[in-house]
């Protein structure tokens, strides 16, 4: 303590400065962690932190008996799991051809179109969504009547969603993770190819048993990274492309849109305090465990 | 010497033009359909829905924006504001705290760097964040909470720092040496060689900003308040209807625009980014592949 008080002085200017910093994380992520509180209460926005009756884990007994909680584990984990390898592979194997192909306009340009998702706003993916699907007058059907198909009411239906939220999830994150992959082929060393050249290696060969082994740290680290992630969702995305449309709950409800729904819409703070801090917790687990197995695996990409 | 493509060359060049070519279309694709929906005369949308080409062009949509722009030119102001505002603020937070972050003189620097980065391992979640913003600070409905919650994050902050880092000590010792103090070594010579950092962070600080919707849609009630892409969410969701002027000149087959006009809103608040975005990509993937080898 004594050491902190000498520092607070000679390195004033120092403090001075990282002190905006903290006050903010201090305001906007220490506090409502003691807010963590209200998911044993029955809370009321009069009675606040101190009156809201205590009523222990009714909340969790309530979110696990009604197998509520287990649903959206399972949602969350499931299209996380889909984002990632399905994301990765293909953001792999597009670095590898965009690597690999002759035509640097070409390349320039299909790389500039791969990217653009990832500056556009999710509203303007409700647009899409809007735009491609909805009943009356979605391109979707309007195709559908001009081949003579009946129209199609995806809106009354669950089985197309999970498909359009990951299409659009891949969709956006396409150009990101392509750029990521391919600053890590651009650093393998030209020698590796002129070798395998000499030795009459095609181009399938080279990617085979160079560029794929080569590019296996960086495609692990990315999982495990993503994976320590898995309980939090793209409440984005989720909620603009199916909204609060009760109908498609089933398959596409995440914990972050069930708890967006306890704060906005049933006005439940302590079921929706207790699924977010569910998430918070669990998470923090998952991120120790992958940290952990990094550590033991290359410890220089260890986050902590 | 006649270079001589392999088979398997010839091969892999096909499939990798087919399959890049199509997922660059893909990427595209979506987008063409909202420029050529804002373009499709009303009557053929309610006859027919949306299609990729439109048999009949038109510009009703644009025209009703523009009969009365003040919503839109009140959206993109607070917007403008916004984007700025929060982006040079975030900026100068980031990298105040990156620098001191990267200070061996700076002996609490572990702990310091702990506490920022301990909030992405673990945070109270949304509703008690959300009760901290309006029932504590009293935010609700003000500019306040759309311009601080996204200016600091702790990701920003480590990646500030590690930039820093990487400039030699030798430079601030001779400042230091010449009688120069923490927060001058700072401005005069941290800022300036940071310049790639910053404009790297500064760029992710102003799409964030500009693309934010989620903060209007739980803190702004009052409708002149809404920054862009909320007012295009509104409007999308028919749960807010943009002003136009248009009632004046109804014949019998025209029906004023609100599909059609829906996606020329959207093409009227993204038409910035798509323009800015073929200068400002390159700062975008060097800051990515920065991160990437940093880890």
């Amino acid at each position: 303590m004594s050491r902190l008080l000498v520092d607070l002085r000679t390195n004033k200017v120092l403090w001075l400065m990282i002190v905006p910093s903290l006050v903010f994380f201090v305001i906007f992520s220490y506090l409502p962690m003691i807010g963590v509180y209200y998911a044993f209460t029955n809370y009321s926005f009069e009675g606040g932190l101190f009156k809201s009756p205590y009523v222990g884990f009714q909340n969790f007994q309530f979110l696990i008996q009604s197998g509520q909680l287990y649903a959206l584990t399972k949602n969350t984990i499931l299209y996380n799991l889909a984002f990632i390898f399905l994301g990765n592979a293909l953001q792999v194997t597009c670095a590898i051809f965009l690597s690999e192909l002759p035509g640097k306009l070409f390349r320039k340009f299909t790389q500039s179109f791969m990217f653009l998702p990832f500056f556009l706003s999710f509203v303007l993916i409700g647009a899409f969504v809007f735009n491609l699907f909805n009943f009356e007058n979605g391109a979707v059907n309007t195709f559908l009547k001009g081949i003579g198909l009946q129209p199609y009411d995806f809106y009354l239906h669950t089985a197309p969603w999970k498909y359009i939220i990951v299409f659009f999830s891949v969709w956006k994150g396409l150009g990101y993770g392509m750029i990521i992959y391919l600053a890590a082929i651009m650093s393998i060393s030209d020698e590796y190819h002129e070798a395998a050249k000499i030795d009459g290696a095609n181009i399938f060969q080279r990617t085979r048993h160079i560029i794929l082994p080569l590019l296996v740290p960086t495609f692990v680290l990315l999982i495990l990274l993503s994976l320590g992630g898995i309980l939090k969702g793209q409440f984005d995305l989720f909620y603009q492309i199916i909204g609060n449309n009760g109908m498609l709950f089933e398959t596409t409800d995440i914990i972050d849109t069930y708890v967006y729904r306890s704060l906005t819409v049933n006005f439940d703070i302590g079921m929706g305090t207790a699924a977010g801090l569910y998430q918070s917790a669990f998470g923090l687990v998952l991120v120790c465990a992958v940290n952990y197995i990094i550590k033991k695996t290359r410890e220089d990409y260890a986050l902590f | 010497m006649k270079i001589r493509m392999e088979k398997a060359t010839i091969l892999f060049n096909v499939i990798g033009y087919l399959v890049i070519s199509l997922l660059a279309v893909l990427c595209l694709l979506p987008f063409l359909l909202i420029i050529t929906g804002s373009v499709s005369s009303e009557m053929e949308i309610i006859r027919d829905g949306f299609k990729l080409i439109p048999d009949q062009f038109s510009i009703d949509a644009y025209r009703a924006i523009f009969s009365d722009p003040k919503q839109i030119f009140q959206a993109y102001q607070v917007t403008i504001l916004l984007t700025i505002a929060g982006s040079l603020l975030g900026l100068f937070f980031t990298s105040m705290a990156g620098y001191v972050l990267s200070r061996k003189e700076f002996h609490f620097r572990n702990p310091v760097a702990f506490i920022i980065y301990f909030t992405t391992l673990f945070s109270g979640g949304l509703i008690p964040w959300y009760i901290t913003i309006v029932k504590y600070l009293g935010w609700k409905d003000s500019y306040l909470a759309l311009l601080v919650p996204p200016m600091l994050s702790a990701w920003n902050i480590i990646l500030m720092k590690n930039f820093m880092k990487s400039i030699p000590d030798s430079i601030s010792e001779s400042a230091k040496i010449d009688g120069a103090g923490e927060f001058t070594i700072y401005r005069r010579l941290i800022l300036p060689l940071s310049i790639p950092g910053l404009a790297t962070i500064g760029l992710f600080l102003a799409l964030a900003y500009w693309n934010e919707w989620f903060l209007p849609n739980i803190f702004i009630t009052t409708e002149s308040k809404y920054p862009l892409q909320f007012l295009l969410y509104r409007i999308l969701a028919s749960a807010a209807v943009l002003n136009t002027n248009i009632a004046g000149n109804l014949s019998p087959d025209f029906k004023p625009p609100t599909e059609t006009l829906k996606m020329a809103v959207a093409i009227v608040v993204t038409g910035p980014i798509v323009f800015l975005y073929p200068f400002v990509q390159r700062f975008f993937i060097k800051g990515l592949t920065i991160g990437a080898v940093k880890g």
